[in-house]
């Protein structure tokens, strides 16, 4: 363990939103989290970064309930478990979005984002079949919250239009609507900006900035590009291998010798 | 009290009757594995099969020795059957290629209903005899009857697993269908023929509900009610699994004992003829402990 | 020409989301509903009773699968055992408790069929896709042994066919065959307001969500088990209200061979020609279902074929299937699909673009 890991570790509990404390999780042999520790403040900017397999992915798995991880601890808003289900981790206010886009293909960009709000619908299946009640005023409430999430993303033009058709750049903006759409007091963003021309990384990486200004989120990101990755996060985990070797601010973890080696692939 | 005897001549029956099950089931898979498709037109196949046999037969029959008659009516039947998946390859796969499997799958519903349609236009709604020069009469060992046609199911269907199952590991066609079930981009993208790749499955179905559709048809008489009990080999799918050669023989055998010995034993304190629905529910029990069946391959979900 | 939606600014949320948007489809439509209650005054019994209440009985069956498979993504061969949940629920209730009054029995059926319909649902947790057709199809035939097998269903009624009460409302004889007609459309009209308004709200995202990709449904808080009994316990009602009027509406008698497995193919191809996913394609291929055989009937006929009802019935058989994968290849969405770009060329024309 890292020096600045350790230090990670001794931090108090208070100032956290979420911690993993000593996490494992294998598939069979293979091991794709090792004793993993480390904290997300709230309102702050965290990636997560590391060569192709290092379980970064998985991590973010077991933060939202997909991955039952074998040993170790979930702490989430002061309340410790050994597993947090989606349910669980999508009431609780964690929101996410994938590598490769999990939007519903054949809804409109509308109805994806309206979905996200789906866990504060209050009235029931038969107010909504009759039309009565709260089901109306709740619809446009909904309604009225979506579009102000259009607006911020500058995707209104395309609010009719089945996200199939959409164009990568656009579908991944409707993707991060959706999660915003849930009002998440965390983030998780898996590659938000794989695939996309500089541009389209530019736009990206002000509409994270703003999530984190306008909502207050905090915000867990796996990225590749590094200089991204430097330019917007407070804190960066590394992981290798499934096991975390550095953990601190951009600049410490930049000079860290075994980031370097790990990056570089020189001999350890 | 049933003796232990009884019990015994009645799981064998049930055996038996599982592997003709199996035999349905087993063009089911191969063009499940091949193409994805959930084909529910194979009890349609099995029924032309039989169909086109006997016509075939009547028609050589009428011109030479009936055992001269016999095979050449096979290999009559085995050419038409190839057309018709040429037919199927070139009027429904091709155009419906992409589409999502449910469309596909309400595509071989449709086809059932063409098939079955077209061929009692043709043959109308008798019974016809098929007469494969099998004794109708049982051998009896020790007591226990066993029906020779029932033996010879037995043997062409377990004859077809193995031909199969060499036909898969050991030659270039067959290597190609493994590559195609797993990945068809991938398998395209080598330069393996996808329409050719199709037309051969869905002979290779073809054939299996050929010999189906002879053992069938010679024990029940060719009639559309085959079609019907084609359906059956779905419950065998489902506890063998869509994709596996062998679970298809296990599940086979495992509905049609159980089935069987439900249908004797259990049957007449519930009122009876619960065949209909016996195998579908000890299916769905299965599906519940193992959401893959008993030899599908464990689905992994990943995101 | 005069079929636009240029000029036509919506204001508010509220009119953006109503169900027809465009004005002039929302007169035709509020013009279409009227005039089907009028139709009593014109039409002959003949098309009352064997064309447009069977039409209006199977629109609503379809509407029920359609919320199954079309919204909810679950594929189900069992239509048929829940229309007949409902025909014998609402049977019983009636010939038991004589006083309920039609619409209640009809209701109280609904729910019967749709508590059957969780329970069958139940495994849908666990299992997907074909695996889950064929696990329907465990309904089918389990429902259908039920009804032919256990004699306290039918009463322990002797004959083979068994007359359904006769129907009154508030004292008023309904066995005319245009108060028939008229009770048949009001629930049609019910269901598929009902169902609109579902798949437009809330739960009906929840359905869509799950179809197109249930893990990512889980993240935003959609509960898989729950919103897949929900849609089998909707999908149940209807079709056990379609069963139910079936009896009481349409053929007069209570039978389980009338929702056998072909039953259910039927509307599953009534919800496939119409279009997965919409309501008013349930109406189209109900439609295109009745009147195809009527239609070929007359075809038949004209060609002078007729008399070889055995060899017509198959000719029907064939030309079904071949209709069906024509279908498939020219427009995999329907014909709602196809209403839709009219309306859409509708919307220029004359102009090409």
């Amino acid at each position: 363990m890292t020096p600045a890991s350790a230090a990670a570790h001794a931090a108090p509990a208070t100032g956290t939103i979420l911690k993993l404390d000593d996490v494992s999780l294998s598939f069979g042999g293979i091991k794709a989290v090792q004793g993993v520790t480390f904290d997300i403040r709230p309102s702050e900017i965290r990636a997560i970064i590391g060569p192709n397999g290092a379980g970064k992915s998985s991590v973010l798995n077991i933060i939202n309930g997909f991955y039952r991880p074998q040993r170790g601890t979930i702490t989430f808003k002061g309340r410790a478990r050994s597993y947090m289900s989606p349910y669980e981790a999508a009431r609780g206010g964690v929101a996410r979005t994938f590598q490769n886009i999990a939007l519903f293909k054949g809804m409109t960009t509308l109805d994806n984002i309206l979905s996200g709000r789906l866990l504060k619908v209050r009235s029931s299946v038969f107010e909504q079949a009759l039309q009565v009640g709260r089901a109306v005023r709740e619809e446009l409430d909904q309604r009225q919250h979506v579009e102000r999430i259009l607006d911020f993303l500058e995707i209104e033009h395309i609010r009719k239009t089945p996200v199939g058709q959409l164009p990568y750049g656009l579908q991944k903006r409707v993707e991060l609507g959706r999660a915003l759409a849930m009002e998440p007091d965390l983030l998780l963003l898996d590659e938000p900006m794989a695939g996309m021309n500089l541009e389209e990384k530019e736009d990206m990486c002000r509409f994270i900035l703003d999530v984190r200004e306008e909502f207050g989120a905090a915000i867990a990101l796996i990225e590749h590009d590094i200089g991204v990755v430097m330019d917007l996060s407070d804190r960066i985990a590394v992981l290798e291998y499934g096991r975390l070797i550095a953990d601190g601010a951009p600049e410490q973890v930049r000079n860290d010798p075994a980031v370097i080696a790990a990056y570089l692939g020189a001999k350890r | 009290m049933p003796t232990p005897f009884f019990v015994l001549e009645v799981a064998l029956s049930g055996l038996l009757a599982g592997l003709l099950y199996s035999l349905v089931a087993l063009g089911f898979v191969l063009i499940y594995k091949a193409s994805g498709v959930f084909n529910f037109a194979q009890g349609a196949l099995v029924l032309l099969a039989a169909l086109v046999f006997v016509r075939a037969t009547e028609i050589f029959d009428a011109m030479g020795p009936a055992t001269v008659g016999f095979w050449a009516a096979l290999l009559a039947t085995m050419a038409v059957m190839v057309l018709v998946a040429a037919a199927i390859e070139r009027f429904l796969l091709r155009p419906l290629v992409n589409q999502p499997p449910i469309t596909l799958f309400m595509a071989t519903i449709g086809l059932t209903f063409l098939i079955e349609g077209i061929s009692q236009m043709i043959w109308g709604s008798r019974v016809y005899t098929l007469d494969l020069g099998i004794p109708d009469e049982p051998w009896i060992i020790h007591g226990l009857y066993i029906g020779k046609i029932d033996l010879f199911a037995a043997a062409v269907a377990i004859a077809m697993v193995i031909a199969l199952a060499v036909f898969f590991q050991f030659t270039r066609i067959g290597r190609a269908l493994r590559a195609v079930s797993d990945d068809h981009q991938a398998a395209l993208s080598i330069g393996i023929p996808l329409n050719f790749i199709w037309v051969v499955v869905w002979s290779l179905a073809g054939m299996a509900a050929l010999f189906a559709g002879l053992v069938w048809g010679a024990k029940l008489g060719v009639q559309f009610s085959i079609s019907v009990v084609a359906l059956k080999a779905l419950p065998v799918l489902i506890l063998g699994g869509f994709t596996s050669i062998p679970g298809v023989i296990v599940g086979g055998i495992l509905i049609g004992v159980s089935e069987k010995l439900a249908e004797v034993f259990v049957g007449p304190v519930v009122g009876g003829a619960i065949e209909s629905w016996f195998a579908y529910v000890l299916a769905l029990a299965v599906l519940l402990v193992r959401p893959q069946g008993l030899f599908g391959e464990k689905i992994i979900e990943r995101v | 020409m005069f079929y636009r939606d240029s000029g036509l600014i919506k204001t508010t949320y509220k009119a953006d989301r109503a169900i027809f948007p465009v004005d002039q489809d929302r007169w035709a439509i509020v013009a279409l509903v009227g005039l089907a209650f009028l139709v009593p005054a014109v039409a002959s019994e003949y098309w009352l009773s064997s064309i447009l209440i069977p039409f209006f009985i199977f629109s609503v069956a379809a509407i029920g699968l359609n919320i199954l498979v079309g919204y909810a993504g679950l594929l189900s061969l069992g239509t048929g055992g829940f229309m007949a949940v409902g025909a014998f629920a609402a049977y019983n209730f009636a010939i038991r408790i004589p006083e309920l009054n039609i619409i209640v029995v009809l209701i109280l059926a609904g729910l019967v069929s749709a508590g059957v319909g969780i329970i069958f649902g139940l495994p849908s947790l666990r299992i997907k896709g074909f695996y889950l057709a064929v696990a329907t199809l465990a309904s089918q035939f389990f429902i259908e042994w039920l009804f032919v097998r256990v004699p306290w269903f039918t009463n322990y009624s002797t004959s083979g066919v068994i007359s359904a009460p006769a129907v009154q409302i508030f004292g008023y004889d309904m066995s005319g065959a245009a108060q028939r007609y008229l009770i048949v459309l009001a629930m049609t009209v019910a269901v598929a307001v009902t169902a609109k308004n579902m798949v437009r709200s809330a739960i009906g995202r929840s359905w869509m969500a799950i179809r197109d990709m249930d893990v990512a449904a889980e993240i935003i808080g959609v509960r898989p088990l729950r919103t897949k009994l929900v849609a089998f316990a909707v999908s149940s009602f209807y079709c056990g209200l379609a069963g139910a009027m079936w009896v009481f509406f349409y053929i007069g008698t209570v039978e389980p061979q009338a929702f056998d497995l072909n039953r259910s193919f039927q509307i599953l191809f009534m919800v496939i020609i119409g279009g997965l996913g919409t309501i008013v394609g349930c109406f189209f291929g109900a439609a295109f279902v009745i009147l195809l055989p009527i239609l070929l009937d007359n075809l038949f006929a004209l060609l002078g074929t007729g008399g070889h009802a055995d060899l017509l019935s198959h000719a029907q058989m064939a030309i079904y299937g071949a209709l069906i994968i024509i279908l498939l290849i020219k427009e995999p969405h329907g014909m709602a699909k196809m209403w839709q770009i009219f309306r859409q060329r509708m919307r220029i024309w004359p102009f090409p673009y």
